[in-house]
């Protein structure tokens, strides 16, 4: 097995606020392999935001790393001082955010906001930089790209800013993207096109992609394999098939029993009662036990941590060699 | 981009019609027209034939006319208080007001730009606390309050610089000027800061709180996560974004000025329009008056007008008349 | 819960003054020094100013009370002052420190009342612009905008002046009604624009047409939502607005077209004081000038605070 891309281990982040600390990450764990998918799904709140925002290092004071690792490539990349991590920031890790709109800066043209990232990190002259740029642009599905080079964010469409964003995020040729959201903003008829390009760029240029979405068609359409994320902590993940059509975790169950579908016929959508507890209201033990249908004794009591299940990793108690509840 | 310019400028007219409307009103109801057009000292004869030539039983509308007619020629009568022709005198006056607002206009702005960045930057920091609490100082100080105060140190207790009065002035054809002479520049010092201070407060805090707004916007997260250096971020993204807003509302504070400089003059004795101004209220001098509303208001509507055309330049979401074209 | 007679009823909610003591507003208040400070400095101006006849040491406007002997004492601790003037005296022989009293008093009523007259007016519009919306919200948007482009002080000349013309020999309390309505006249529009966006969101809600169907005046159901929602900002509004108003009076006065010579406000005393500063009496300009600083001031940091409170975003 080749080493991982990025490994996140025991990954902690609280929220010091004035009535007592929330922990809005508690011991996330998880891995991706270079040039692989992972899907992050969650509800909104969930943590699968806080996650990106930790790895790439630009998580909003007064939110903090309290304890965990980050490591890309085999060197730790959480404790690397600000100028450190900015080196890495668009060169070995890019970002992609939700609302394409907002992301861009709207008094600049594209194309001086794509030199300027890829001088920053490429040794390459004026020429050779817009060279660059329009290869990017013209790879990213973008009309006419010499043409559209000297053109602001508002001439273009919602699906071809975020077009733009991704060639924004590819500029200096990262190991690894994290994309936020990166369809949520468009049109149904353009997600599937972004996340197609997506999929395409990544594989093109050897690029790992760890994709936050809350969007679980997205996840099944391009994932490789799914971390499912509830209050803060990672509750199942696995290849993402698996993860689909065998859940092992029942937050999962019941996530995917809440999606209609056209091909099995059912009465009533699964729902599960009541709502994920506030960052300051987590029970104790799973985080899960006060909704869950199957809950016993040891849920209240003990946190499980990732068991290993049929095909999937869970956070359950149901899981595992010393499962004692009911199947 | 004809429409909009054509679109203010009709508006302008407007304003223009409004604000020589009210004048109007002023001069005819407020007092007597006779008296306001030959002084006080004409005769019962003059005045008989000033009646009949004015034809005051004319209508309403035509005597309109006719004020907004001479008013566009300069024409507004002879000032109550002095005797001479009000043209005359806000000709001789314009000159002093103009070099005390651009004087204080550009230390409020050269030196509230920088700080409100700066505390923008350093927010917390030491040097950010003193400048705050000295900003909201200046706004709480009355504007001849800070005069008096500067007069009481520099001119009584210290002796340095004068207290009253332009000193030395050139005449440069039509206009005299204090810029040419270092008499001049010491009269200047103090009436220009006084001005300058409220002005300056305000530039600062608004600039800060626009850099404040600008850094939490998505873009420039997205600039981070590309990497881009803070000083790239900071000056490159944020600042001209910063500075698109506060275009407007310093070209606006141009005219505040102006309008204010009737307070410094009075404190330092200025020999500007605002003492003019000052003077006929005291007097009920109606001419003039109503001619330094009908200049001050045509200064406004100038810079307004100007000031949009401004953001045409800068801003290019303004510039484009054609809708963003499709994906 | 109780076994007596009481039993299903719920535990008391905690009471209005309890809640209050509990709320974020009053937590930041007792956090945050500086709000505190200007508190305590705002009080002791507003008491001096309201009590100023009974706490002042002197009368400085009894004609009869005055010795021309005493005229220009410098304050008690500096070389020929005396315990009795503890400020100074001015060249009538008016106590300082009595006149500031009276003086703020003056200043403070002004202020006061034009900005509770400005937001009644703003308020008003703002709730006519937003209800009836169309040709009356298009003029009176206009209006707005216009005004805005003025700035305060020119307005606020202009009205004097052209009262001072209609009214040449005016009565006291005509003057004060002109320099009240001269300083409400401009600062309303900014209360206009935020009712007006309140008002438009909640019109178009359903529970207004919902009360026209019924028959109920919409006018009282909106008065009964609309106002909860805009009194945070319209009061940040105000306390911001009423030092602005206090400097402004200060300014007219200053200029001598403000507050009647009868009845001196800090701008006049300030005015007065001007004079003598070449001669050395700094004393007479200095204290009065620092009494309106202190209250300017202190109204501010409250209306700084406030604003910060109420910002759902900081929180």
């Amino acid at each position: 097995m080749s080493q991982p891309l990025l490994e996140v281990k025991h990954l902690r982040v609280e929220f010091p606020t004035r009535r007592g600390t929330l922990v809005a990450l508690d011991d996330v764990t998880f891995d991706i392999a270079p040039g692989e998918i992972l899907g992050v799904v969650g509800e909104s709140g969930a943590g699968k935001s806080l996650t990106g925002a930790s790895i790439i290092g630009l998580l909003e004071p007064p939110g903090r790393i309290a304890a965990g690792e980050i490591w890309l490539e085999g060197g730790r990349i959480d404790d690397l001082p600000p100028d450190r991590m900015r080196a890495i920031r668009g060169r070995r890790i890019g970002a992609i955010f939700q609302d394409p709109l907002t992301s861009l800066n709207p008094l600049y043209t594209i194309g001086r906001q794509l030199v300027e990232t890829i001088q920053t990190h490429l040794p390459l002259n004026a020429g050779d930089a817009r060279a660059r740029a329009i290869a990017l642009l013209q790879e990213t599905g973008i009309p006419a790209a010499d043409a559209r080079f000297d053109q602001y964010p508002h001439q273009f469409s919602g699906g071809m800013r975020q077009r733009v964003v991704i060639a924004l995020a590819l500029a200096a040729e990262p190991k690894l993207i994290v994309a936020d959201e990166p369809t949520t903003a468009l049109d149904v008829s353009i997600q599937a096109q972004i996340i197609a390009l997506l999929k395409r760029t990544a594989k093109q240029h050897g690029a790992a992609v760890m994709l936050v979405t809350h969007d679980m068609g997205v996840i099944a359409e391009a994932s490789d394999r799914v971390a499912v994320m509830y209050a803060g902590r990672i509750v199942e993940i696995g290849p993402v098939q698996q993860v689909i059509h065998q859940p092992a975790h029942p937050y999962t169950v019941g996530l995917m029993g809440s999606i209609p579908s056209m091909e099995s016929a059912r009465e009533r959508l699964l729902q599960i009662d009541g709502a994920m507890p506030r960052l300051n209201a987590i029970p104790p033990g799973c985080a899960f036990n006060p909704r869950c249908p199957k809950v016993f004794e040891r849920c209240r009591r003990e946190r499980p941590d990732l068991l290993q299940a049929p095909s999937t990793r869970a956070a359950c108690w149901l899981v595992g060699p010393s499962s004692e509840g009911v199947r | 981009m004809l429409a909009f310019v054509l679109r203010r400028l009709i508006q302008a007219v407007v304003v223009m019609l409004t604000v020589a409307f009210i004048a109007f009103m002023l001069f005819q109801y407020v007092g007597d027209p006779v008296t306001n057009l030959l002084g006080q000292d004409a005769t019962p004869e003059q005045r008989q034939q000033l009646r009949a030539d004015l034809g005051l039983d004319a209508s309403f509308a035509v005597q309109f006319a006719r004020f907004v007619g001479n008013a566009v020629r300069g024409e507004f009568g002879l000032s109550l208080r002095q005797g001479r022709k009000v043209s005359s005198l806000i000709v001789e006056r314009f000159p002093a007001t103009i070099e005390l607002a651009l004087s204080a206009a550009v230390i409020a702005l050269a030196v509230g730009i920088p700080l409100g960045v700066y505390t923008a930057l350093r927010r917390g920091r030491f040097g950010s606390q003193v400048f705050m609490t000295l900003s909201l100082l200046g706004v709480s100080l009355p504007t001849f309050l800070i005069g008096i105060l500067l007069i009481l140190v520099f001119a009584v207790l210290l002796k340095l610089l004068p207290s009253f009065g332009r000193g030395e002035v050139v005449m440069l054809g039509g206009w005299s000027t204090g810029w040419l002479t270092i008499d001049g520049w010491k009269h200047l010092v103090l009436p220009a800061i006084t001005l300058a201070v409220f002005q300056l407060a305000l530039i600062m805090r608004l600039v800060r709180a626009e850099m404040l707004e600008v850094l939490r916007t998505d873009y420039i997260k997205f600039a981070r996560a590309r990497g881009i250096s803070d000083h790239a971020v900071y000056f490159g993204h944020a600042l001209k974004n910063t500075l698109v807003p506060v275009i407007t509302i310093t070209g606006l504070q141009l005219g505040a000025l102006i309008a204010f400089a009737i307070i410094t003059e009075t404190v330092f004795q200025w020999p500007g329009m605002g003492l003019l101004f000052i003077q006929a209220v005291q007097f009920a001098d109606i001419p003039v008056m109503a001619a330094y509303l009908c200049l001050i208001a045509l200064i406004f509507v100038l810079i307004n007008l100007f000031v949009d055309l401004l953001y045409f330049a800068v801003d290019p979401r303004l510039r484009i008349e054609r809708p963003a074209t499709a994906h | 819960m109780s076994t007596t007679t009481t039993a299903i009823s719920p535990a008391a909610k905690p009471g209005r003054w309890q809640r209050f003591l509990d709320s974020d507003l009053w937590f930041s208040f007792t956090h945050s020094p500086t709000a505190i400070i200007a508190a305590a400095i705002a009080l002791v101006c507003v008491t001096c100013a309201l009590f100023a006849n009974w706490i002042a040491p002197h009368n400085p406007f009894d004609l009869a009370t005055l010795d021309l002997m005493d005229a220009r004492l410098p304050p008690a601790w500096e070389e020929g002052g005396s315990s009795k003037y503890v400020f100074g005296t001015d060249d009538q022989g008016r106590d300082i420190l009595s006149a500031l009293m009276y003086g703020s008093r003056i200043s403070l009523f002004v202020g006061l009342a034009s900005v509770a007259l400005s937001m009644l007016i703003g308020v008003g519009l703002g709730l006519l612009s937003g209800f009836i919306g169309g040709a009356v919200d298009g003029f009176i948007m206009r209006v707005c905008d216009v005004m805005l482009s003025f700035p305060s002080i020119l307005v606020a000349l202009l009205i004097d002046g052209v009262g001072r013309a209609l009214f040449p020999n005016a009565h006291e309390s005509l003057a004060f009604s002109v320099l009240v309505i001269a300083i409400a006249l401009t600062g309303w529009v900014q209360y206009a624009r935020t009712v007006r966006g309140s008002t438009m969101v909640e019109r178009n809600k359903e529970y207004v047409q919902a009360a026209r169907v019924i028959g109920v005046a919409p006018l009282r159901v909106m008065f009964r939502h609309v106002l909860p929602n805009v009194l945070g900002p319209v009061l940040v509004l105000a306390t911001i607005q009423i030092a602005g108003a206090i400097i402004t009076e200060a300014t007219l006065s200053f200029l001598g077209v403000g507050v009647p010579p009868t009845s001196p406000s800090l701008g006049t005393l300030i005015r007065i004081g001007q004079d003598f500063l070449f001669s050395g009496e700094w004393w007479i300009t200095i204290f009065p000038g620092l009494m309106l600083v202190l209250i300017a001031l202190s109204v501010n940091l409250l209306g700084d605070w406030l604003r910060d409170a109420l910002n759902p975003r900081l929180r």
